[in-house]
């Protein structure tokens, strides 16, 4: 350190900017071409999903079904079971996605994703008690679900406030609510007169058998409003990354930004949860999955809700088809799931962190 | 970018929960030049600083920004007149050197034109300023502490602010990454007549570089101005409840402290 360096009184180099641009310019496009490919993906999938089952109906005949003409056989067999479910699959899964990243990136922690930190639960003990023990439907389950996965994520802050929230005393208070609301869910289907299988697994790991318009709906609608909110936060929520201190100093509303933020990932939630039971780990999964392949440095929201739609498509493609006997979409993701939570948990008790 | 901002605080207490940390402190901030702020561990130095941008609100009084109060300015406004580096932000698992420092610019980005040819310019500018070029394209994980430093540094410079809040910047660095560091913070003082304001631990290299220092002792005001008027050994002595010897340092002229402890005291020192 000799000299003033130039930069500060000149400007920097032209070869400096180009550089910097150059970086800039090919991690962008990186990015670009993973959600090409996620996009294509995803409908690859969604099709397939449409035309696999039982009986396999070929593109044309699925062409027309969807543009609403009459075919034999494959009207009632796609037109009324295949479509909402591959519909109700792709909605949740970018839902699940969406709300997942977000908590994971505002919370700067892969554990505090909605589903590990019971908010999941909580939507799903609400409307597991509203149907099952209450024989309610439609808007009403999906509005308990909402303002029961409010009420936990609220809960949850404040009983780990203590000035400002540390990321892993939240985890581990969620952890526990968790514990307790799926206790809850337990109990209510162990007492219930409408105690069946099906309904079971819904609240338990999330299911999409019985999806139907009228499931689809609702999440539409929580996509269609909840998911561009979140996307209008996506700087901020990079920011969020650096710590609230520096988050600040860059021009964010911490606490706006975390209020907005929290509302609307866990509508994103309860909706999804509401029509489908808490499908287990997509949430969790898709945030890590899209990092690894989209690379570090970049905003994850639109790329996780696709890996996010895509998981829980190929998984209740696999659990329809694959095995002899037909699984629910939860019980695959939950095998996908559990042994990276454990890797996880492995991981950062080597790195001698906290969680 | 010359335009000079003065940051005043009046009257200002600040407290976490039911404790109070600064007591009604009145303070002026000098524009354009390097101020130091120190004091004993806890005695509310970083709080101070804090609240100077915004992050803390004060429990009476305010933070001034040219006669404006800082916690009334719109968000982005605030952030394109003052900067702050915290004394540990978190770098993103794996983001790049180059990404890191972008981030510094935006509060000068909006919704829908994100980035620019200037922002370009603004991040390669505080690359060439930190010495970091040649990271542009690492990881940050991957660097040393006094790389990593010179980073964050980087970003701060990138949001181009008239006004610099520093949270101990030399925490962790070894003595010749501290000299850097401050050497480049003068530097921008100098040249671009960027105000700095930086909480340091080391009493003799905040004399050395500071032209206005402030010193807190208990949450209230102890001492400002000429570091020579303000680190005596009266003052060492009400702050840090520690005997010294102020000298001349040789090498610039500015107040050196030598303590004195019970041990390796060679000759008998006149501290009355």
């Amino acid at each position: 350190m000799t000299a003033t360096p130039t930069s500060l009184t000149t400007g920097p180099a032209p070869e400096t900017v180009a550089r910097v641009a150059r970086g800039r310019g090919r991690r962008r496009a990186r990015r670009r071409a993973v959600v090409v490919v996620l996009v294509v993906l995803v409908v690859a999938v969604f099709a397939a999903s449409l035309m696999v089952g039982r009986t396999f109906y070929p593109p044309g005949d699925v062409l027309r079904v969807v543009l609403g003409e009459d075919v034999p056989g494959a009207s009632f067999t796609v037109g009324r079971l295949r479509l909402p479910r591959a519909v109700l699959a792709l909605l949740v899964g970018l839902c699940f996605g969406l709300a997942g990243v977000t908590f994971q990136t505002m919370l700067r922690n892969p554990l505090a994703s909605p589903d590990i930190i019971g908010i999941s639960a909580g939507s799903s003990a609400a409307a597991a008690v509203a149907i099952v023990t209450f024989g309610l439907s439609g808007a009403a389950v999906s509005f308990l679900a909402i303002v029961v996965g409010l009420g936990v994520a609220l809960l949850i802050y404040v009983l780990a406030y203590r000035d400002g929230v540390a990321g892993t005393r939240l985890i581990l208070i969620g952890i526990g609510i968790a514990a307790m609301l799926e206790s809850v869910i337990a109990y209510v289907l162990s007492r219930a007169a409408a105690w069946d299988l099906q309904e079971a697994t819904r609240w338990l790991t999330g299911s999409l058998n019985s999806a139907g318009w009228d499931d689809v709906v609702p999440t539409l609608l929580a996509l269609v409003v909840l998911g561009p909110l979140l996307l209008t936060r996506v700087g901020d929520l990079d920011m969020l990354q650096l710590g609230d201190d520096a988050a600040s100093a860059l021009g964010v509303r911490v606490e706006r930004t975390r209020v907005v933020v929290i509302v609307a990932a866990v509508g994103l939630v309860a909706f999804a949860t509401a029509a489908t039971g808490p499908i287990a780990f997509v949430a969790f999964l898709a945030g890590p999955i899209a990092a690894r392949i989209v690379g570090p440095g970049a905003s994850l929201l639109v790329p996780s809700a696709l890996v996010g739609a895509l998981l829980v498509l190929v998984a209740d493609l696999a659990g329809q088809n694959l095995f002899d006997h037909r699984y629910p979409v939860g019980v695959v993701t939950g095998v996908l799931g559990a042994p990276y939570l454990v890797y996880l948990i492995v991981r950062t008790n080597r790195a001698g962190g906290s969680l | 970018m010359t335009a000079d901002h003065t940051l005043t605080v009046a009257d200002l207490s600040l407290g976490y929960g039911d404790r109070t940390v600064i007591e009604s402190l009145d303070l002026v901030l000098p524009p354009g030049r390097v101020t130091a702020i120190v004091g004993a561990n806890a005695c509310g130095k970083s709080t101070l600083l804090r609240s100077m941008s915004r992050l803390l609100r004060p429990r009476t009084g305010q933070v001034l920004l040219d006669g404006e109060q800082v916690h009334r300015l719109p968000a982005k406004e605030l952030a394109r007149a003052l900067g702050l580096l915290p004394q540990a932000p978190t770098a993103p698992e794996g983001i790049t050197v180059s990404d890191l420092v972008g981030r510094g610019r935006n509060p000068h980005q909006r919704l829908l034109s994100r980035w620019s040819a200037e922002d370009d310019a603004a991040v390669a500018a505080a690359l060439e300023a930190t010495d970091t070029v040649e990271l542009a394209d690492r990881p940050v994980d991957e660097l040393s502490g006094g790389q990593r430093q010179r980073v964050w540094i980087a970003m701060a410079l990138a949001q181009q602010t008239d006004v610099l809040l520093l949270d101990e910047p030399t925490t962790y660095l070894d003595v010749s990454h501290q000299v850097e560091v401050l050497d480049l913070l003068t530097d921008l003082n100098r040249t671009r007549g960027t105000t700095i304001v930086m909480v340091l631990h080391d009493l003799n290299l905040a004399a050395r570089y500071a032209d206005h220092l402030v010193a807190l002792a208990g949450g209230r005001l102890h001492a400002v101005g000429d570091p020579h008027a303000v680190l005596t050994e009266d003052t060492v002595r009400a702050v840090f409840g520690l005997d010294c010897s102020v000298i001349i340092d040789p090498v610039s002229g500015r107040p050196l402290m030598l303590p004195i402890g019970r041990h390796h005291v060679a000759a008998p020192v006149d501290v009355s």
